[in-house]
This record gives C-alpha cells, structure tokens and sequence, in this order.
C-alpha cells in the first residue's frame, strides 16, 4: 500500500510500520533546544541521568532564539546554564547572535528531506518546508531524546490540500498561507499531517514554504511537508556541502481528507487580532489605523522576505509616528541583506533594524504593544498578549511594508 | 499477559460516555501549585459535574471509563498523576488528547482505548476483566468489547516503568 511523506519519513527512521493510527519508535536524526526549555532540559538531564552523556552529541544542538541577547535576567541565567552545560558535553550552540533555530537547521544543513528533528520550539515543524519531520515538544520530552536518541510517535492520518489556481501578482505565499489558515481554521487539520499539491506549491521557493510550513502549527496540524522541488533540493545540498535525495509521497498513498483552497483571483489577505484564522481580505479593513508594524520572524524573516517589504519601501518614509521594525530570521540572512544593501533601503525608510532572532515575536524583545496600539506583524501568532497588549493583525512583508508607509493597513498597490 | 481487573466507574452523561473532558476538570488548575503526587488524588474529577464526591468514592483497583478526546486541554502531568495515586489501575477512553497520551505514556501510566463495548446491562460497580494482549473486554467470563491492543511502545515504557528509566536501559 502507498505511503504518504509522514509515513515514509516515519517508517525509514523505525523498524516498524508506520501505519497511521500506531505508536511507534522514531529514531531522531537531530535534538535540539534553544533558550525557552533550554534550561528545563539540562535540569532533567540532571536529574534523571545524572553524570551520563547524551546519545550523540555531534546530533545534539542547543539554539538561542527567543530572547537574544538576553534582556532579562533569568533569560540570561538560562542561556548561561545550557552554555555551561553544553561545553562539559561538548555539545554545538549557535548562540545569541546565530538567528532562529528551526532556519539555522536548514540553513546549515543540518536537517534533510526525509531526515528528523525535534527540540523545544512549537514551531519546529517549519522542517517540513524542505520535506522533513519536525516536531516541537516538552522540556521532558526532549530530555528523554538527547539520551535516548529516539522517540515514540502515534503516525498521524495525512489530509490532502490541493490549492487550485495561480497565485495573483500582488500575492505573495504568505496571502496563500492566510488564505489556507482561513480555510481549514482550527479543526480541518487537528493532529494530522498535511500534504500540498498543485502548480503554486510546486514552484514555491524554499522562503515561500517555509512561511507555509511555519504555519501549520496555527492550524492544529502536526505538520506540513512539501516535496522539495529541483530548487529546494539544490539550496538544501549547497548547505549540506554534498548532493542530497528528495521524498515525495507514493502516487497511491492514502489520505484521511481532501480539501481544495482556491486561489483563483486571490487578493492580499490579513488575520484580525485575536485568532490567526481569523483572515479577511486586506480591503475589507484598511481604514485601520497602524501604530506599529513588525517585519520578520520564522514566517517571514527570510532574505527573500525582507528584500519584498524593501522593495515597497524604497525611496519613500514611515509615516511620522508609526514605529517600524525590521528582524531578519538568522546571521546569514543578515549579512547577505547588509551587503546587497537592502537593509540600508530599509533604515534610510525610518525603520529599525535589529539583530537576529525572534525579535518582534517573543518576548519583547524589540518592544512591544501598549494597551489600543496597533501592530501589523508578518508573524505567525496574534494571540491576545503574545506581543504586547495591543491589537496585532497578521500580514504579509509587503502588507506590512506599505502599512508602515501608508499608517493605515494598505496593499503594497495603495503606495505610490 | 498483562490483565486488568477491577471495579468499574462509567463516566456517564444522559446516558453516554462523556467526551471532551478536559484536564481542568480532571484535575482543575487551582490545585496545580502541588508537586507531592500523594496529594493529587483527593483532587481528581472534583470540577466535573455529577462526579465531584469520585475520589472519595474511588478505591484502589478500579477502572475509569470515559468517551472521546479524554484528556484535552493543557499539558498537566497532574491530570494523569492523581488517577495513580488513587489507586485507579488504568482508565479506558474511545480517544485521548494528544498531550494527554504523551504524559501517560512517558510517566508509565496505562491508559487503554477502546475500540467496541457492549454496555447493554453494564453499569458502575462492575466487575471487568481486561485482557490487553487478546484484547478482550470481559464481564463474568464474557467477551463484551475490545481494546486496541497496547503499542510497542507502551508496553516497553510501562514494563521499565517510565520513559526515564526506560532510556537508562538502552
Ligand atoms: S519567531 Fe516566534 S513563532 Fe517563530 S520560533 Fe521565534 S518565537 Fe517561535
């Protein structure tokens, strides 16, 4: 019988089948923790296997993302206490300057297509993007994989999403990626796993899926895997240093639903404060005004990303008194924009660019919302208090961009 | 073999096995402060209505039997800790949270999913007998319904004890 990508991912790390439904043994190829559950995990590693070493260190990495450098002490404290620790394990950690763990993964070809990962991030199944299985989890849960070097997973059913149409001009994947969040809300995809098909899917480049992949999370989903195309597989062997194997799903395999997002004349979509999937049209509310926008994050922190909402920006300012931010996902990005001389667009606009990491999503750590101010983040959560105590709406970088020129919620097309 | 054996609670409403409990009326969140397991069973299913006197009732050996998505909500330990230290032996849903499933599985916990019950002259106080190799459910000798039988998985973390010790061994 036909597997889907979860199951054959599932079934090349197990010596069992991955029958949907099962719980099996699931050997992880890379165990991670960054600064949030970071400490947690050495602590369980403390205590539950005091004095051993973990299963295999050159597979082990902690990550700080979440709040670099660290701006309040017991970050600081935490971050300290896995840096010491992973120095007596000899354990690698991209540190505070390094960027977003689940990017740094794929960017230095750590993590493969077909290959698996898990570390203490909700949003680690953005490794889905280039076709892996990413799961975050549980401080515990993580410990028991640092010394286990597996773990055990039920195999989730796979829903089948065929996205019908081209997608428009003044669309980016983050008005499909909006668009798809609308459409299944929070019930479609619970616990499954989601597999993509159709003409924009397949020629999505890697940034476009990752903004894809990041999301799945906001739809209850366990995780969205892309078969990785020619594109995808070349960035990912250039990181790796060596050729890599793409994964794709068996033409006869089974899904538990088919569900079809159209975007058949698409037009940019925006999430209200408050639900994710909660998405309308960008027209529909923009006579909104802005008082903040915040460009970056592990949806849309990419160099791709980025160099869009400057390519609405260039030449033109902020509307006085909107505050703009800027936080590319990882150092590389980071430099490539520095030298490509986009940030420098993106400065000379009025916007503040910081440093790395998860900037306007966690932690504060750009600032955040007072009480009625108004966001527009190209993030993935707009939870009540996540970034401050405002009102966040979720947009696209190019959404945001021409928000932050407009200070009203606009589409790139309203600037001129 | 592994057999169950005790004393049932059917967690009934009008009639029906309840769905959706969640772990705040398993075990609600203002006694999350508490960290010694052996105070936790005095709590459980205090927030669900009709059954807030269970743990005084409750008695070493029985059996919890519940409808669909048991366990959904946060990721509480306690919510799986307090069945344990009541003495429950092992609690039998038609499905559990996804959380829910991680936390009883990793602390050794057996929880059991039902795949058919006949309950036609069942009622709490019963006496089951469960068999979770065969995968029999039964009552005075008779098959009355089937459970999935137990993982790999599960059975070689409820055999070490939990998932901890469990890792020690490889
Ligand atoms: S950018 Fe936000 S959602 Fe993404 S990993 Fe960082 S904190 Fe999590």
């Amino acid at each position: 019988m036909g597997q889907t990508m979860v199951e054959k991912i599932m079934q090349k790390h197990s010596d069992e089948d991955a029958e949907p439904g099962k719980i099996i043994w699931i050997d992880i190829d890379i165990r991670s923790a960054r600064d949030f559950g970071g400490a947690n995990v050495v602590k369980n590693m403390n205590t539950y296997y005091p004095g051993e070493k973990v299963h295999d260190r050159s597979k082990t990495y902690f990550t700080f993302d979440c709040n670099v450098p660290a701006n309040t002490i017991a970050y600081a404290n935490n971050q300290h206490i896995c840096r010491k620790y992973a120095k007596g394990e000899e354990i690698k950690v991209y540190d505070v300057d390094a960027g977003i763990g689940s990017h740094v993964l794929i960017e230095e070809g750590l993590l493969l297509p077909g290959g698996t990962g898990v570390g203490t991030d909700s949003h680690l199944n953005i490794l889905g993007s280039i076709g892996a299985f990413g799961q975050g989890m549980g401080d515990q849960d993580i410990a028991f994989v640092f010394k286990a070097g597996k773990t055990w997973f039920e195999v989730p059913e796979t829903i089948r999403i065929d996205v019908d149409g081209q997608l428009p001009a003044d669309c980016s994947a983050r008005d499909l990626t909006l668009k798809t969040v609308g459409t299944l809300g929070t019930k479609t995809a619970l616990g499954k796993a989601q597999e993509f098909f159709g003409p924009t899917i397949d020629s999505l480049d890697l940034s476009g899926r990752i903004t894809l992949s990041s999301m799945a999370t906001e739809m209850s989903a366990i995780i969205a895997l892309l078969q990785p195309n020619e594109a995808v597989l070349q960035e990912c062997s250039e990181a790796r240093g060596s050729p890599v194997e793409g994964i794709a799903p068996d033409p006869d395999a089974t899904y538990s639903a088919n569900v079809t997002v159209d975007i058949n004349g698409l037009k940019p979509q925006i999430s209200r404060p408050g639900k994710p999937h909660d998405v309308v049209d960008v027209e529909t509310v923009n006579d909104v005004p802005v008082d903040s926008v915040f460009i970056g994050s592990c949806t849309n922190g990419r160099y791709e990303d980025i160099k869009a909402a400057a390519m609405v920006v260039k030449g033109k300012k902020i509307k006085p008194g909107v505050f703009g931010s800027v936080v590319p996902a990882t150092r590389k990005g980071y430099i490539r924009l520095m030298k490509d001389g986009i940030l420098e667009i993106l400065v000379d606009a009025g916007f503040l660019v910081s440093n790395p990491g998860c900037g306007g999503c966690a932690s504060g750590q750009i600032g955040m919302t007072g009480e009625g101010q108004v966001q527009i983040s190209t993030s993935n959560r707009n939870y009540t208090g996540k970034q401050g105590a405002g009102f966040t709406y979720l947009a696209s970088p190019e959404t945001a961009a021409a928000s932050a020129i407009m200070g009203r919620i606009a589409t790139a097309e309203e600037v001129v | 073999m592994t057999v169950y054996n005790g004393r049932i609670w059917l967690m009934l409403e009008n009639n029906e096995l309840i769905d959706d409990i969640d772990t705040d009326m398993i075990y609600h969140n203002k006694y999350l402060a508490i960290t010694d397991k052996s105070q936790m069973g005095q709590y459980t299913f205090d927030n669900l209505k009709g059954y807030e006197d269970f743990a005084k009732k409750a008695q070493p050996n029985d059996i919890v039997i519940v409808g669909e998505n048991f366990g959904s909500g946060s990721s509480r330990q306690q919510a799986v800790d307090c069945f344990d230290d009541l003495g429950v032996i092992c609690v039998m849903a038609l499905s559990y949270g996804a959380i829910y499933k991680r936390n009883a599985i990793n602390s050794g916990y057996p929880i059991l999913t039902i795949k058919e019950l006949d309950r036609s002259g069942l009622q709490s106080g019963d006496t089951l007998n469960i068999d979770t190799d065969s995968g029999t459910i039964e009552k005075d000798g008779l098959v009355i319904g089937r459970v999935q039988p137990l993982s790999t998985v599960q059975k070689d973390i409820l055999a070490a004890g939990n998932v901890f010790e469990y890792a020690k061994g490889l």
